[in-house]
């Protein structure tokens, strides 16, 4: 082998990601640099393949994890590539050559970079499920629909879909992930996933607020925004400051969809 | 109209707020018949207060009015403050309205007593009935315990929360005593004991009988306020300890004591500063009693009566006990690696799956995330030095102390630090 850096380019999507790992086995090239097909920069001295995503090949790899793999392993490979960071991809990709590789369970291999990565990448992608579910502010609009729009740092819709399905059962909601441009609209039935003119939705999205619907709301809608922002002011307890602890907890970039703490 | 509502939710949110329990977490409660919320198992707390605290539940008191004189309450007979009380159908709508736009996770109802412990009691069951029969709320919902109320109410209120609880107050009787003349340890250690037998006469039923009704399925707990009297960390931590296994208590809560009374000259000057840093500590070796596996005698006992407040427990039972280290991170048994300064459970058990492959080296840790600063003088990994001159307990304190940088501010110590 010469010393060139052999790079896949794949469409950054998982069925594309289980693609490269196909053709990681089928040519035996697992020394491989992953790249991102649209507009990532070529490497000067790399040999660079471009790997099209192909449904039936992922599908292999996948039922091959299956097998391989204990459900919380799958669980951690799904999270981690909703990351959609293509350090996660990386270390993804490895793991999965790992694991063939192995006859083995390589799962609990901590000593092993990928497997170490996959669950920190998997950690991190969980705790910002779990600050969706903790963030996510609904306005009443006048015909009923329960209205979000979020900004979150990963994309984590469709890990936060089961617990608000199974919580708001009786009331429309449209949960906006204004980055993404995608939405999960529940109709009182099920869950739909719908795109929308974000900007539309909301006109101070340039400005970064997220909190000023152009449709027009239920008459208690400023009311109850208004007793949340009281009750939220009231349970402070000023002898015990410590607004340090209170940005670490409530990262300031979460601000803009947090009605309580609009200034 | 919503100015009154406006400002009864101001003053009854701020009566409530020195209640430190916040959880949401413990109950299993289910969506039935496409009604409204579920509980997650975990808790959420949807948003953070600026002193630090979470709020997860919508946390307020259906009364402030109450015939008790509690010196350490804001809410006490005898202080002159703005009165309110809500109707039921108030509380149901706040929960239910904040619940619908993701604000909280559910409703801790709390209350000064008002006319009778009965009377109050049945006020706030009513509101639990409403949210649950009418309303198909199956949220949580946490329900204070009002001391003195009769059994049949307490018991029937179980079949509605999710969590109960009823606060201990001080850690010692002698301190109830003083500030607290109308109640006693008994009184709330006999409600703990309803609500704990009942819970154990449902699970030997359960066993028999197919269908049997949920009952605080978040289990109870109760709460302290350090700080107020002269307790030591001993009788609070043995109380809590006692609590933990005799009434099988989910969370003890310590509460550092918040000067509000001016005429009580045995309480804490108003404006003097809470002890923020013994209450973070007291929940230390809770954490310690409840997740790591030591006994609260390991932690307080006659001859350390109180926690060190320059460096936390775990720590400082290691440099008590040096005969235990170093530990052999390739070989030693996961409940010792548990036991190292600076190894949380999280990295214990990673350590301890991640050596079926491999040797444990320095690095490793620092990836996992262990305080590699503290845990350095009490572990050997595959590449320590073999041989290493054995450092004495003293030397390691001052080392750390001088090295780290504590995430409490010194200022918010009371207490002068003597550097042993």
């Amino acid at each position: 082998m010469s010393n060139e850096q052999l790079s896949y380019y794949f469409d950054g999507s998982m069925a594309g990601l289980l693609s490269c790992v196909f053709r990681a086995f089928q040519f035996k090239e697992f020394q491989v640099q992953l790249g991102l097909l649209d507009g990532a920069q070529h490497g000067l001295f790399s040999e660079v393949i471009e790997v099209p995503s192909h449904e039936q090949y992922a599908q292999r790899v996948w039922s091959a994890l299956q097998k391989k793999l204990s459900p919380a392993a799958l669980k951690q490979i799904y999270f981690a590539s909703l990351s959609e960071s293509l350090e996660a991809y990386q270390h993804l990709f490895n793991y999965c050559i790992y694991v063939f590789q192995q006859p083995h369970s390589i799962e609990k291999d901590y000593l092993h970079p990928s497997v170490l990565a996959i669950s920190q990448w998997t950690k991190k992608v969980g705790r910002e499920k779990h600050r969706m579910e903790a963030f996510v502010r609904f306005k009443k609009t006048t015909d009923g629909l329960f209205l979000s729009l979020v900004r979150p740092d990963f994309n984590v819709l469709p890990l936060i879909q089961p617990h608000f399905k199974r919580r708001y059962q009786d009331q429309r909601w449209l949960i906006y992930d204004e980055q993404r441009n995608y939405g999960l609209y529940y109709d009182l039935q099920q869950i739909h996933e719908v795109c929308m003119d974000a900007y539309e939705m909301d006109c101070n999205l340039q400005k970064g607020g997220s909190q000023s619907f152009q449709l027009e709301l239920d008459e208690q809608e400023v009311l109850y925004d208004q007793l949340w922002k009281d009750y939220f002011q009231s349970i402070n307890i000023k002898e015990r400051q410590n607004i340090k602890l209170h940005v670490q907890y409530l990262p300031k970039r979460y601000w803009r969809y947090l009605n309580e703490k609009l200034i | 109209m919503s100015d009154r509502i406006r400002e009864k939710l101001q003053i009854l949110a701020d009566a409530a707020k020195y209640d430190v329990s916040c959880s949401s977490s413990g109950s299993d409660r289910k969506n039935k018949d496409k009604g409204l919320g579920d509980a997650s198992r975990a808790g959420i707390c949807h948003s953070y207060t600026e002193d630090g605290r979470c709020v997860s539940l919508l946390k307020i008191l259906f009364s402030n009015v109450c015939i008790f004189d509690c010196a350490y309450c804001v809410s006490r007979r005898s202080n002159d403050v703005k009165r309110a009380a809500f109707t039921v159908q108030e509380v149901v709508d706040l929960t239910i309205n904040f619940y619908r736009r993701n604000y909280i996770e559910g409703l801790f109802l709390s209350s000064g007593i008002f006319k009778s412990a009965d009377y109050t009691m049945e006020r706030m069951l009513q509101v639990a009935k409403k949210l649950r029969l009418e309303e198909n709320f199956n949220g949580y919902i946490h329900l204070k315990t009002i001391p003195g109320a009769s059994p049949e109410l307490i018991h029937e209120a179980g079949l509605y929360a999710d969590r109960m609880s009823i606060n201990l107050e001080m850690p010692t009787e002698v301190g109830l005593k003083a500030f607290a003349p109308e109640k006693s340890h008994q009184e709330v250690q006999k409600d703990l004991g309803l609500v704990r037998d009942r819970l154990i006469q449902l699970k030997d039923e359960r066993q028999i009988i197919k269908h049997v009704p949920k009952y605080v399925p978040a289990g109870q707990t109760t709460q302290m306020v350090v700080g107020a009297h002269q307790e030591t960390d001993q009788d609070v931590l043995f109380m809590a300890d006692r609590h933990y296994k005799e009434f099988k208590l989910k969370r003890v809560y310590f509460s550092g004591y918040i000067p509000i009374n001016t005429e009580n000259n045995y309480l804490p000057a108003v404006g003097s500063a809470p002890p923020l840093l013994r209450e973070n500590r007291l929940y230390q070796s809770d954490w310690l009693m409840r997740f790591y596996g030591f006994q609260v005698n390991e932690i307080v006992n006659e001859r350390f009566p109180h926690l060190d407040l320059d460096v936390d427990p775990k720590l400082s039972w290691a440099l008590r006990h040096p005969e235990q280290f170093p530990v052999d991170l390739n070989r030693a048994d996961y409940h010792m690696i548990l036991r190292v300064p600076g190894i949380g459970v999280k990295s214990a058990k990673k350590i301890v799956q991640a050596r079926r492959f491999g040797k444990i080296h320095v690095d490793l840790l620092k990836q996992l995330g262990v305080a590699y600063s503290r845990a350095q003088y009490f572990i050997r990994c595959e590449d320590s030095p073999r041989f290493q001159k054995e450092l004495s307990s003293s030397f390691i304190r001052q080392q750390i102390l001088t090295q780290g940088s504590s995430k409490y501010i010194k200022p918010l110590s009371p207490q002068l630090s003597l550097g042993f």
